[in-house]
């Protein structure tokens, strides 16, 4: 048994928990073990903003990605098996164009002359160009768009499995329409929700190149200070206490969900 | 003798003149290292082609966006495989400090006499020249487009969109100069005033951008009014016919240097290069293939630049005189540094 898992253990083990254990190293040990770098994080507002920043725009990203994604399991949920499969492939095709194409794509779609305020202009609904990009909601809107597949294709996969007899047999107990969906199909497809909206939630804290890009430099998301931390200023230690101390809240996170509902049943099949 | 050791003879015998023959061929070879993609293919054309050819030597290439951690590790492993590196001026400064660079034999680069002394150091000479210039929007100013940065900043005079570049230099020079202070008196900055001035303008920009492709893009489809830009992307957007324009009043020049890595078996092959890097002739044929001014003025003596593309480019004399020449050096001490750092909070403000 084990002799199976040596070829994966070795992979992660050289390639991440060795690369992991050199950051771990990195932010503690200058010319001498020293705390400065963890220090700065709770010392320097420009952590604390920045970190505070990721966290609200990741928990908007993950509710609205929710919102958007839980319609779209639904319909190939209930679709028949061919339909479903049309409806998976768009969401799943975006995936195979590169981040920064998609990125610039939003910038032709929102920007100030862009489709969508000419398109807005034109009908009259307002006078004056909307700030659609170059901000906050610049990167929401770019990030819930690459990060939809995640949230949608853990909630189609528990809600297929989800009897219809159960919906059924509600309705036939005297249950409306929309009592059997908040009584009983919300309750059993919350497992395929937390395991995307987590996805969605994890994936976002550590995005790049859509908040540089649609962020219109205002947007200081975490990954933005390890960029600069290491380019600009050239201080790894501190890169590597941002890059861990991200890690270890991401940690923290997963724990607290796991006391509320147990990761196993989660991702797994029971 | 069994034939297993007569085989093994044979094998140590041509292993032996393979190896003789690799360090002759190290001796006049070279590996010079660059930022890649269409900027090193021209430089492949104009300058390593024909210094390979006049120095009668081979020279290798590799390239690399973040060259300066891997120069700090060949040279303290010893084990040397980059010879001349092609860096932002600053790291070559930054490594001359570090002992990482072998300082200059001028006996064997007589052309850096002919350079600015802005454009060399004892351990490094300035390659090729870029500026950031102020660019407009021609359907919105018209050819009489802002001429100042000081006109930048007025908002009344001139009202629209405007944006930045979301990175202390040469933003700073930039702010100063918009609050009046001479293109020529600049160092050492004023940190804190500029950072005032940026703070009065911060209102009024729409985009901080980050990539020279982003900055393209902002002016190209109108998102913004007027920019600060690199002048090759500027000309690059004039030339896809966008309604744009720009000039050198008040543009801030920086150049690339090139820098020799300390312990090098290949230290005079390497000096021998860096000679042709900067010939006049050379450095006159880099701007017909890519939007960089030579570092060497007396490349526009040579007559291989035509008139119409000498005006466009960032050193010469008619440009060069309007300019405010940045200096790696200040950003490179501790002050330089902390203002750099400074940043991020301004931008959190």
């Amino acid at each position: 048994m084990l002799l199976l898992l040596a070829p994966a253990l070795a992979v992660v083990g050289l390639l991440l928990v060795l690369p992991l254990g050199w950051l771990a190293w990195q932010s503690i040990y200058q010319d001498g073990f020293t705390p400065e770098h963890y220090l700065r994080i709770l010392q320097e507002d420009i952590y604390w903003n920045t970190f505070r920043l990721t966290f609200s725009i990741s928990a908007s990203v993950t509710v609205l990605a929710a919102l958007l994604g839980f319609p779209v399991a639904y319909a190939a949920a209930r679709l028949p098996p061919r339909w479903a499969t049309v409806v998976l492939a768009l969401v799943v095709i975006p995936f195979w164009t590169s981040v920064l194409v998609r990125a610039y794509a939003w910038l032709v779609l929102l920007q100030r002359r862009g489709v969508i305020n000419q398109v807005l202009m034109d009908l009259g609904i307002v006078d004056e160009p909307l700030a659609l990009v170059h901000n906050a909601t610049g990167t929401i809107i770019g990030t819930v768009h690459v990060l939809l597949p995640f949230m949608v294709l853990p909630l189609y996969a528990v809600m297929r499995k989800i009897p219809g007899d159960l919906l059924n047999a509600a309705a036939s107990l005297g249950a409306r329409p929309g009592y059997v969906f908040a009584r009983v199909f919300l309750p059993l497809s919350a497992p395929g929700l937390l395991a995307g909206a987590m996805l969605v939630f994890v994936l976002c804290l550590g995005f790049y190149i859509t908040p540089e890009l649609l962020g219109g430099g205002r947007t200081i998301m975490v990954s933005m200070l390890v960029q600069r931390n290491v380019e600009l200023y050239h201080r790894w230690g501190a890169a590597s206490a941002v890059g861990l101390t991200l890690l270890f809240v991401v940690f923290a996170i997963f724990w607290i969900v796991d006391r509320v509902l147990p990761l196993e049943r989660v991702y797994g099949a029971r | 003798m069994s034939v297993i050791r007569r085989e093994a003879t044979r094998l140590a015998a041509a292993l032996a003149v393979c190896l003789a023959a690799s360090a002759a061929a190290a001796a006049d070879q070279i590996t010079f290292v660059s930022q890649g993609g269409s900027y090193q293919e021209a430089q492949t054309k104009a300058i390593l082609d024909p210094a390979a050819k006049a120095l009668g030597i081979t020279i290798k290439q590799d390239s690399s966006a973040d060259a300066y951690p891997v120069v700090k590790t060949q040279v303290a492993t010893g084990k040397i495989v980059w010879d001349v590196i092609d860096v932002a001026a600053g790291y070559c400064l930054r490594g001359a400090a570090e002992g990482l660079l072998e300082k200059l034999d001028l006996a064997l680069i007589p052309n850096a006499k002919d350079l600015d002394p802005a454009f060399r150091s004892d351990h490094a000479v300035g390659y090729i020249t870029y500026s950031t210039v102020l660019a407009w929007r021609t359907d919105k100013y018209g050819k009489n487009g802002p001429q100042t940065w000081a006109d930048f900043w007025d908002v009344k005079k001139f009202p629209g969109r405007r944006s930045l570049r979301n990175y202390a230099r040469p933003t700073l020079e930039i702010a100063l100069m918009a609050d009046g202070v001479p293109a020529d008196k600049l160092y050492p900055l004023d940190v804190a005033r500029a950072y005032r001035k940026l703070a009065e303008i911060k209102p009024h920009i729409t985009t901080w951008w980050t990539s020279g492709g982003q900055s393209a893009q902002l002016i190209r489809d109108g998102e913004v009014d007027m920019i600060m830009a690199w002048n090759g992307r500027v000309g690059a957007v004039m030339k896809d016919g966008a309604k744009v324009d720009y000039h050198y009043n008040q543009a801030v020049l920086e150049n690339t240097s090139l820098c020799v890595l300390k312990g090098t078996p290949n230290r005079v092959a390497s000096m021998k290069f860096l000679n042709e890097a900067i010939a006049p002739r050379n450095q006159a044929a880099l701007p017909l293939l890519i939007d960089y001014g030579p570092v060497n003025l007396k490349a526009y003596d040579t007559g291989i630049i035509p008139a119409a593309r000498a005006a466009q480019l960032p050193t010469h004399p008619d440009n060069f005189r309007r300019q405010a020449v940045l200096s790696a050096a200040w950003w490179a001490s501790p002050e330089g540094a902390k203002a750099e750092e400074g940043w991020l909070a301004f931008m959190q403000r």
